[in-house]
């Protein structure tokens, strides 16, 4: 049933700066199979949304590639649907339009009804078909999200990939959302790529969890296979002693292994650029 | 104001309080603007009683509202002349026509000196021209501008040379190229139109070009992607992702465009004897009357006026074409 799907090999980038080339990422090596939930954590700028984004094809690496089920990517494209950390749903077309410009242009050979009924069903999979008429600006941040996400599914992605998906939301919102999605991937069975700093999240949705080490430079230091039964109970997991084992996991590698140091030196860099930078605007 | 004001209290207070409350809300808001426009008409008058020039006395409100006055009786007495003629006119061709049927009548224009308000009706037509000329360039410019940066580094020199020069170091040329191509034995439109529109299309360009590049660059990187996600066409993507997304900017350079259109107009207008409301002022202030500073005085705050009422129709048009109903628009 699990074949090779999506493989990522060798893959490095470099951006050109005034300094020369700064290396973000080097022999990122990542084999996926269909279906699977892949959770990739790590410290902020470690480079996991450079990942996500060359996957998407928004970034080009520098070296090595990736192939999606035998065809390497080399642009953007809704087979590799992009869940977007602030949403980015058009503020200025309604919930069911947003929805349905992306069904429009990924399956043009859809009637009619079929286009509206593609896009019911898919703002009824993110439970969002009572705001069908209201613009972005007039739901929630958690609304949104789902429309978000809604319009990802509705271009019948190969590949899921989701940026922070619940990072700008409050705990109660994020646990219903996490919910939502398990449900989704459960029925759908899509290939989902993740971007999280909340280690319960990851433990939570995913089947495996990738854990980067900190830039420059920055690759896949751990891979963890987290073997939980699903359907997955949030309460009967806190519990659960394996559960607690792969947190224990996560947290070690994050905290102990790839500590992030951040000397006073270096903050104080930090807050003098600020500075600087807000007289430059002023 | 004040008279509707006392009208009101003198109604019977049952029927009158809703509407009176309504009213007392809005006073608040109305009291400064009243306060401010009476503290100018009264140093205005001040002031002018205190200068003479060699026209006389600078005049005050009450001779300027004396002139309004007078335009309007010119100008309906202006119609009534020309409504005689034509009729006149009319039953000439008739008799003609009954003595020989062959006769080919012709019906001749009527000559009679432009009016106040035929001028004022020249400029607006002409600046409503010249502004839409620029606008359909510098729109879609500034999309290319915005979009490729080959395209802005193409362009900027240009923009950056072009955007300070006055309208009046173009005119001269402008009138010499009109004159040199639009050569027709029956042309559509004056020359002296086309000078003055062209003339005010190539001020208005400016802000409207920026104002759309720097809107279409500045269109957030996510809602870019979500358009590179969903493969879209450089067409719809401009269509969809990119003229809603910087309607807000691009209408801000058209206000602005259209504000330095009408000022561009005036002077254009005056410098090259083009009917319009500049050549009133103009002919008002060789004329040397006695009312003429009266009569100049009217057509600055028509100008004004004028002025201030295309502002808010290009704001009601951004009300309309934009979706962002509850942005605060000023």
């Amino acid at each position: 049933m699990q074949t090779k799907h999506l493989e990522l090999t060798q893959v490095g980038i470099d951006f050109p700066t005034p300094k020369g080339p700064f290396n973000a990422l080097t022999d990122v090596n990542l084999k996926i199979h269909k279906g699977e939930f892949i959770s990739l954590i790590g410290h902020s700028g470690c480079g996991k949304s450079t990942v996500l984004n060359i996957v998407a094809g928004l970034h080009h690496a520098t070296q090595g590639g990736v192939i999606l089920d035998g065809s390497e990517v080399r642009e953007p494209g809704p087979e590799r649907a992009v869940v977007f950390q602030n949403h980015s749903l058009l503020p200025w077309l309604t919930v069911y339009k947003n929805v349905e410009l992306a069904v429009k242009q990924t399956q043009r050979q859809k009637s009619k009804k079929q286009i509206r009924d593609w896009v019911l069903h898919n703002l009824e999979l993110v439970h969002m078909t009572h705001a069908l008429d209201k613009l972005p600006s007039e739901i929630s941040g958690g609304m949104k999200q789902r429309v978000g996400i809604a319009r990802a599914l509705a271009m019948e992605p190969k590949v899921l990939l989701m940026d922070e998906p619940f990072g700008a939301l409050d705990a109660l919102t994020r646990a219903h959302l996490q919910d939502s999605l398990m449900d989704i991937h459960a029925e759908l069975g899509n290939t989902v790529i993740m971007i999280t700093h909340d280690v319960d999240e990851a433990v939570l949705l995913s089947d495996r969890i990738v854990m980067m080490t900190n830039g420059p430079s920055a690759t896949i230091g751990e891979v963890l296979d987290v073997e939980l039964e699903r359907p997955r109970d949030r309460l009967a997991l806190a519990d659960d002693p394996a559960y607690n084992h792969y947190r224990h996991e996560v947290l070690t590698f994050l905290y102990e292994k790839q500590k992030k140091i951040e000397t006073v030196t270096n903050r104080k860099r930090a807050s003098g650029g600020a500075s600087s930078k807000k007289s430059n605007v002023a | 104001m004040s008279k509707t004001v006392q009208a009101l209290s003198q109604m019977s207070p049952t029927r009158s309080s809703v509407l009176w409350g309504t009213i007392m809300s809005s006073v608040p808001k109305l009291l400064m603007p009243i306060v401010g426009i009476l503290l100018f008409l009264a140093v205005w008058n001040g002031v002018a009683k205190s200068i003479d020039t060699s026209l006389g006395q600078f005049p005050g409100p009450a001779q300027v509202w004396e002139q309004v006055v007078t335009l309007v009786d010119e100008h309906q007495a202006q119609r009534e002349k020309a409504k005689a003629f034509y009729s006149r006119q009319e039953e000439r061709n008739a008799e003609r026509l009954a003595l020989d049927p062959d006769y080919d009548a012709k019906v001749r224009e009527y000559t009679g000196a432009p009016t106040f308000f035929d001028q004022i009706w020249t400029s607006l037509y002409t600046v409503m021209i010249g502004f839409l000329i620029a606008s359909v360039i510098a729109v879609p410019l500034g999309i290319l501008c915005g979009l490729s940066r080959s395209a802005y580094a193409a362009f900027n020199p240009l923009i950056q040379l072009f955007k300070p020069v006055s309208p009046l170091a173009w005119l001269p040329l402008v009138t010499m190229v009109v004159s040199a191509l639009y050569v027709s034995d029956d042309p559509m439109f004056s020359k002296s139109f086309i000078t003055s529109a062209f003339t005010v299309s190539l001020c208005c360009l400016w802000p409207t070009l920026i104002n759309t590049a720097v809107g279409v660059s500045n269109i957030d990187s996510d809602l870019v992607n979500v358009s590179k996600v969903l493969r879209l066409k450089p067409l719809s993507h401009v269509r969809k992702i990119v003229l809603p997304a910087s309607v807000p900017m691009i209408f801000t350079g058209l206000r602005v465009s259209l504000g330095i259109g009408w000022m561009v107009l005036i002077a254009a207008e005056m410098l090259a004897q083009n009917p319009g409301l500049g050549k009133f002022v103009w002919d008002e202030f060789q004329n040397g009357s006695s009312e003429s500073l009266a009569r100049i005085m009217v057509a600055v705050l028509t100008i004004g006026l004028i002025g201030f009422l295309l502002d808010r129709l290009m704001l009601s048009v951004q009300r309309w074409v934009s979706w962002d109903k509850a942005a605060v628009l000023r």
